[in-house]
């Protein structure tokens, strides 16, 4: 996979994460994605981007644009060095939340997304990638 | 690489701490800030005085090339908040970090004059205290665009509670639309408005109008279900017009069931509204013509 641009964002604060959603929707314009995909990718960086500082306790994002052969798209990286998630199979199931959410970030970030991983390590910390491609 | 001696800027700032205070202040006379009227020649002179001492003491305990050290903090603490003294009167980030680069002539004409028989050292002891006064300098700026931002912020915080958006379409139905970013505590103050005119005005239905949303995610979607849930409870029902296509696939896509009554647009909802209080919408020719005949 070819990397054609390439931006890290700091995960900190709430004004960071309405920063994120201004920069993902405006690289998936660029990269002329339809408004629906906009719309999709945009709402999952906020997803996971919530997560990252909620319960990772702040991170960061790389954002970039890729490309594969004919596709392009784009690829956010979040990385926190919080606590961890102890049961990735259960986080991931619809309605599962061990604050106070609706239970739907992940899953429905993996549903809004062409590719998504998670890897997670108690006590190292936790790392999302999603892929949208156009 | 030959090894590195001590730099000897610490020990030289505190020898001659009175002396680079007023060369300092001298060049700063006719600086931008003060020609701006940001700040007086006193204030300055406190300013200076108070960045001085902070830089005296980070530099007798720490390292100079790590200015994001515990040891900078006091000096990290003082620039922030002199930014944020200065960004109220709509100055340039550039004119601020100028307040730091300022010290550099001072402070090489100490080092010049120190080490005027050594310019091996020479060099290097200048191009550590560029290297350490760049820094603290861009930190300045950017300390200062920060706070500018925060400014903003709060200013756009404090005109939307001005503005509490809540109207009173109807008898019996209020409406408000969601404008912007939901997930701050400007949500709250919303939805806290939105309850309260239920239950001053006695309305039986609420519209939300979320056009103005750029995205819902999960954390908008459990705001807009607990105010449902909320005027609920006060007796009233609330409606949501607004929901772009695109906005609908995604909240589809994520699993969340809003589990309310929704409308393409406010005139829609409010047409809605008014049919389950029992009022009827009709165009205003239909009663003219259908009059004679009863
Ligand atoms: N970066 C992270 N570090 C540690 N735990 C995490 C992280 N991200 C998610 N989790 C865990 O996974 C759970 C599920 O996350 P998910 O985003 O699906 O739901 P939520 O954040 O609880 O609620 P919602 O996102 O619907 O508002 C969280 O409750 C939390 O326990
Ligand atoms: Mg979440």
């Amino acid at each position: 996979m070819d990397v054609e641009k390439q931006a890290t964002l700091a995960v900190k604060s709430a004004e960071d994460i309405v920063r994120i959603r201004r920069e993902v929707r405006s690289w998936a314009v660029e990269s002329k994605f339809s408004l629906v995909d906009q719309t999709k990718i945009v709402t999952a960086a906020s997803e996971i981007a919530r997560n990252t500082l909620d319960y990772g306790g702040g991170g960061q994002l790389a954002l970039e644009k890729v490309r594969q052969g004919e596709r392009r798209g784009l690829r956010l990286t979040f990385s926190d060095q919080g606590p961890g998630i102890p049961d990735i199979q259960r986080a991931l199931t619809d309605g599962y939340t061990s604050g106070s959410g609706l239970g739907l970030g992940l899953s429905g970030s993996k549903r809004l997304c062409n590719e998504f991983y998670l890897e997670s390590k108690p006590g190292v910390g936790t790392t999302v990638t999603l892929i949208r491609w156009k | 690489m030959p090894t590195k001696k001590a730099t000897t800027i610490p020990t030289l700032v505190a020898a001659h701490g009175k002396q680079l205070l007023e060369s300092w202040l001298g060049l700063q006379k006719d600086s931008s800030l003060v020609a701006s009227g940001a700040v007086d020649t006193a204030t300055l002179h406190n300013y200076s005085e108070r960045f001085l001492s902070e830089f005296h003491k980070a530099l007798a305990s720490g390292r100079l090339d790590a200015i994001g050290g515990a040891d900078w903090a006091g000096v990290r603490e003082f620039l922030s908040d002199f930014s944020r003294g200065m960004a109220q009167h709509g100055l340039t980030p550039s004119q601020i970090a100028t307040f730091v680069f300022s010290l550099k002539q001072p402070l090489f004409a100490l080092l010049s004059h120190e080490f005027k028989s050594d310019a091996q050292r020479l060099s290097e002891e200048l191009w550590q205290a560029t290297l350490l006064i760049d820094s603290l300098g861009l930190y300045t700026s950017e300390a200062f665009q920060k706070s500018r931002e925060e400014v903003i912020i709060r200013q756009q915080e404090e005109m939307l509670e001005l503005s509490t958006p809540v109207v009173e379409l109807w008898e019996g139905i209020v409406a408000v639309p969601l404008i912007g970013t939901l997930d701050s505590e400007r949500t709250q103050v919303v939805m806290e408005s939105l309850l309260q005119h239920i239950v001053t005005t006695g309305a039986e239905i609420a519209i939300i109008d979320i056009t103005g949303v750029p995205t819902v995610d999960t954390l908008v979607a459990q705001h807009l279900i607990k105010t449902v849930a909320a005027a609920r409870l006060m007796g009233a029902d609330c409606i949501i017009s607004g929901i772009r296509p695109q906005i609908a696939q995604t909240i589809v896509h994520l699993g969340v069931e809003l589990s309310v009554t929704s409308k393409a647009t406010m005139a829609d909802a409010l047409q809605l509204a008014l049919r389950r209080i029992g009022k009827t919408v009709v165009d205003r020719k239909t009663p003219q013509a259908a009059s004679p005949a009863e």
